[in-house]
C-alpha cells in the first residue's frame, strides 16, 4: 500500500543496484535531510542540539566506524574508545603546531593517524579470532587510556592534564570553541556525519565492502576465492579506525569543548558496541537507529518522571533509567537479534502488501 | 644504552640483590592472580555449558557482595545472610535462564554476549537501587575470616603474608578441587560435560538444557559470591569493582576460553606478570602500567597459542 514501487522502471543495471532503488525511499531520504539541515537547526533551541542532536550524530558517526570493524569484517573491538581519543589528540596536536589551517581540516586527518593506531593494533587480528581478538583492543583501549593520563607531550604540558578547545573560524564564523553557537557546531557536525557516512555507505556497497563481508562468513572460505586477508582485515582496521578517529576529534571539538582522558574510557567502547549491536549488525542505518535508542532513549527516560508529574529522587531515577536500559536491551534482542535495521526492512515489507497479509 | 640496560638489566640485578622484596612482589600478585582466577573460573563455567561469554560475571560479583553486605546492614546475622544471598542468586540464575537465555537460544554467539551486558547494566541498577551506591565495608570477622599479617624472616629480609589473602587461596583451591569432583563424579557434573560438549547430542539422550544452565548459572553465583567476599575484604565493596573483573578477561582468553586450570594458570601468570611488571618496570615509564601490562601479556601469549594455553584447538574446516 505504502511502499508500491509499481511504475519505476530501471532501465540500467547502476539503476537496479542503486542503494536506494525506490522512489519511496528517496524522498523520504530527502524529506530527512531536509528536516535535518533547515527545520533543526532553525527550530531546535539550545539543549536539544547541544544535549541530543550533536552527541547523537557524532556518535552514529563513530558507531558507523566500528560497524565497519564488527559489522562488515566481523572482528569485534573494543578499543573504539581508545581510537576516538587518538583522533582528539591528534587533532589538538595539530591544531597547537598548525594554529593557521583550518580546523575542520584537521579533523579530517586525524582520522589518518587514528588509522595507523588501528591498523598497528589490528595486526594481531590475522592470527587471533573470535573472542579472543578482545583481548588485543582491550590492550589498546587501556594502554591508549593510560598514554592519555601520563604522556604529558599529549596535552601541551598543562596543568590540568586535559585539552581544550580553542575558538575557530569558518568563512568567519566561529565553529569550535566556547563562541560558537549549537545551531552552527550542529551544522559542521552534519554536513561530515552525512558525507562520511554516504562515503561509508558507498565503501560497502562496492567491490571493498563484498570482500570484507567474504571474510566476515568464514575467512579461510575468503582466502580460498583470492582475497587477501592481510589486506582485507588492515584495511577494515584502517578505515573503521579513521571513522572511529574522526568522530573523536569531532566529540571533543564540536560537542565537549575539552575533553581529559576519562572522556574515552572502556564505558564509551561499550556504547558503541550497544549501538550497533541494536542499531543492527552490518548496516549503516543500523548504527544511527542504534544510536537513538542507546543515546536519546536515557534522555527521555531521564526526562520521564518530570513530565508525568512525579517526585522522584535524582539518583533513583539514574538507577531506574540503568534499570530499563539493560531490559530493553534484552528486549530488543528477544524481538529481533538482528537489530533495529531488520526491524525496519521487515516493516517495509508488511508496509508494501498492507492490508493484506501477502 | 643506557634505556638498554634500565629495562634489561637493572631490574634483574635489583630482583638478585633484593630477594625478599622479589619474594614479596611475586606472592602479592600470586594473591592477586588468585582472586583474578576467581572471576575466570565463573566465566569458563557458564561458557562451557552454554556457550555464553558471560559479560556479567563481574557485576554477579559485586551484586552478590552487596546483596550480603546489605542484608547484613539491615540487621540479619552474618550466616544467614550468607544463605539467603546463596538462595537470591539461585533466583536469579533461574530467572536469567527463563527470561534472557530461553527466548534466545540458538542465537549467535555475540548477540549472547549483548544479553549480558543488559544483564549488567539490570543489575547494576537494580542493586544501587536496593543498597544505595556508597561503598561498603565487607563483614570479614562475623564470617570467621582471619585478619592480620604473619611475617616470615627470610632471604635476608621480611615477607608479609596476609592471613586473608592466605584464606583466599585455601578458598580458591577448595571450590577449583569442588568443581573438579562435582564435573567429575556426579550425575548433574557429568550431564554438564556432555552439554558443553555437544548441546544436541546431549539433548538427545535426555538431558534437559534449561536445567543445566540454571545450575550453571547457579554455580557461576557461588563463585561470584565467594569471589566477591574476597575482594570485598581486600577493598570495599562497591560498583567500582566491576573494572577489576575486565581483568579476568585477559586470564580467561590466556588459559583458553573452555579450561579451568587454564582459568588458575591464567590467573596466576597474569597476576605475577602485571606485579612484577609494575614494580621493576613501571617507573620506567612514570608508573601506572598494571592497568594495560596484563591485556600485552594475554596478546604475548596468544600470539603463540591462539586458542590459549589451555584452550581446545581450533580446528576450520570448509
Amino acid at each position: 500500500m505504502f511502499y508500491r514501487e509499481a511504475g519505476q522502471f530501471k532501465t540500467s543495471y547502476a539503476a537496479d543496484m542503486a542503494i536506494f532503488p525506490i522512489r519511496q525511499d528517496r524522498i523520504g531520504l530527502a524529506v530527512i535531510l531536509l528536516v535535518a539541515f533547515v527545520a533543526i537547526p532553525a527550530f531546535g533551541d539550545q539543549f536539544f542540539l547541544n544535549t541530543m542532536m550533536i552527541p547523537f550524530l557524532i556518535l552514529s558517526l563513530a558507531a558507523i566506524g566500528l560497524n565497519l570493524l564488527t559489522g562488515y569484517t566481523g572482528l569485534l573491538s573494543l578499543g573504539s574508545a581508545g581510537f576516538m581519543g587518538v583522533g582528539a589528540y591528534a587533532c589538538y596536536k595539530l591544531q597547537t603546531y598548525f594554529p593557521h589551517v583550518n580546523v575542520l581540516i584537521w579533523i579530517v586527518v586525524s582520522g589518518l593517524a587514528s588509522s595507523v593506531v588501528g591498523v598497528f593494533f589490528g595486526l594481531p587480528s590475522l592470527r587471533i579470532k573470535g573472542f579472543y581478538l578482545v583481548v588485543a583492543t582491550l590492550a589498546a583501549q587501556f594502554f591508549l587510556e593510560w598514554a592519555f593520563a601520563r604522556v604529558p607531550w599529549l596535552y601541551n604540558y598543562n596543568d590540568s592534564g586535559a585539552i581544550e578547545v580553542s575558538t575557530a573560524t569558518l568563512f568567519g564564523v566561529p565553529i569550535t570553541g566556547p563562541n560558537a553557537t549549537p545551531a552552527t557546531r550542529y551544522l559542521v557536525t552534519l554536513t561530515l556525519v552525512t558525507a562520511l557516512a554516504w562515503i561509508a555507505s558507498n565503501i560497502v556497497h562496492g567491490r571493498i565492502g563484498r570482500m570484507w563481508m567474504a571474510v566476515r562468513d568464514m575467512d579461510i572460505a575468503a582466502e580460498l576465492i583470492g582475497i587477501r586477508l592481510l589486506r582485507a582485515k588492515l584495511l577494515a582496521f584502517a578505515v573503521s579506525s579513521f571513522y572511529i578517529g574522526v568522530a573523536g576529534a569531532m566529540m571533543v571539538f564540536l560537542w565537549f569543548g575539552s575533553a581529559e582522558p576519562e572522556a574515552f574510557d572502556i564505558n564509551l567502547s561499550f556504547q558503541l558496541l550497544f549501538i550497533i549491536i541494536i542499531g543492527g549488525l552490518g548496516s549503516i542505518l543500523g548504527a544511527f537507529l542504534g544510536a537513538v535508542i542507546i543515546h536519546l532513549m536515557p534522555i527521555g527516560l531521564r526526562a520521564l518522571p518530570a513530565l508525568l508529574g512525579v517526585k522522584v529522587a535524582a539518583a533513583t531515577v539514574e538507577h531506574l533509567t540503568f534499570m530499563t536500559t539493560g531490559a530493553l536491551i534484552i528486549i530488543v534482542l528477544i524481538v529481533e537479534p538482528h537489530g533495529l535495521a531488520r526491524l525496519w526492512q521487515t516493516t517495509k515489507r508488511k508496509l508494501r502488501v498492507w492490508p493484506f497479509p501477502y | 644504552m643506557n634505556i638498554f640496560s634500565a629495562i634489561f638489566v637493572d631490574p634483574f640485578a635489583q630482583m638478585i640483590s633484593a630477594p625478599d622484596l622479589l619474594a614479596q612482589t611475586v606472592w602479592e600478585g600470586l594473591v592477586g592472580g588468585v582472586l583474578y582466577s576467581l572471576i575466570a573460573l565463573g566465566f569458563v563455567l557458564i561458557y562451557k555449558a552454554s556457550g555464553v561469554f558471560n559479560f556479567a560475571q563481574g557485576i554477579m560479583m559485586v551484586f552478590a557482595a552487596l546483596t550480603l553486605v546489605g542484608l547484613h546492614e539491615k540487621g540479619v546475622p552474618a550466616w544467614i545472610a550468607l544463605g539467603l544471598t546463596i538462595a537470591i542468586m539461585y533466583g536469579l540464575a533461574v530467572s536469567i535462564e527463563r527470561l534472557v537465555l530461553r527466548p534466545l537460544v540458538n542465537q549467535p554467539d555475540i548477540i549472547l554476549l549483548m544479553a549480558t551486558f543488559g544483564i549488567t547494566y539490570f543489575l547494576i541498577g537494580l542493586g544501587e537501587l536496593v543498597f544505595g551506591g556508597n561503598p561498603k565495608t565487607m563483614i570479614t570477622q562475623e564470617l570467621l575470616l582471619p585478619s592480620g599479617a604473619i611475617d616470615l624472616s627470610i632471604l635476608g629480609g621480611t615477607v608479609t603474608l596476609q592471613k586473608l589473602d592466605i584464606a583466599a587461596a585455601g578458598i580458591a583451591l577448595a571450590m577449583v578441587a569442588g568443581l573438579g569432583i562435582f564435573f567429575q563424579k556426579t550425575r548433574i557434573g557429568r550431564a554438564l560435560r556432555a552439554v558443553a560438549d555437544d548441546h544436541q547430542a546431549a539433548l538427545s539422550v535426555g538431558i534437559s538444557l534449561n536445567q543445566i544452565w540454571v545450575v550453571v548459572w547457579f554455580a557461576a553465583g557461588v563463585v561470584a559470591l565467594a569471589t566477591g567476599i574476597m575482594w570485598g575484604a581486600r577493598s570495599d565493596v562497591s560498583f567500582a569493582l566491576q573494572v577489576v573483573a575486565l581483568k579476568a578477561l585477559p586470564v580467561l582468553i590466556l588459559g583458553g576460553l573452555t579450561s579451568i586450570p587454564g582459568a588458575i594458570v591464567g590467573g596466576l601468570i597474569i597476576g605475577v606478570g602485571e606485579k612484577m611488571g609494575e614494580f621493576y618496570w613501571g617507573p620506567l615509564m612514570g608508573g601506572g602500567i598494571e592497568r594495560w601490562l596484563a591485556y600485552f601479556i594475554a596478546l604475548a601469549f596468544l600470539l603463540f597459542r591462539p586458542q590459549g594455553l589451555f584452550g581446545e584447538r581450533i580446528i576450520e574446516r570448509i
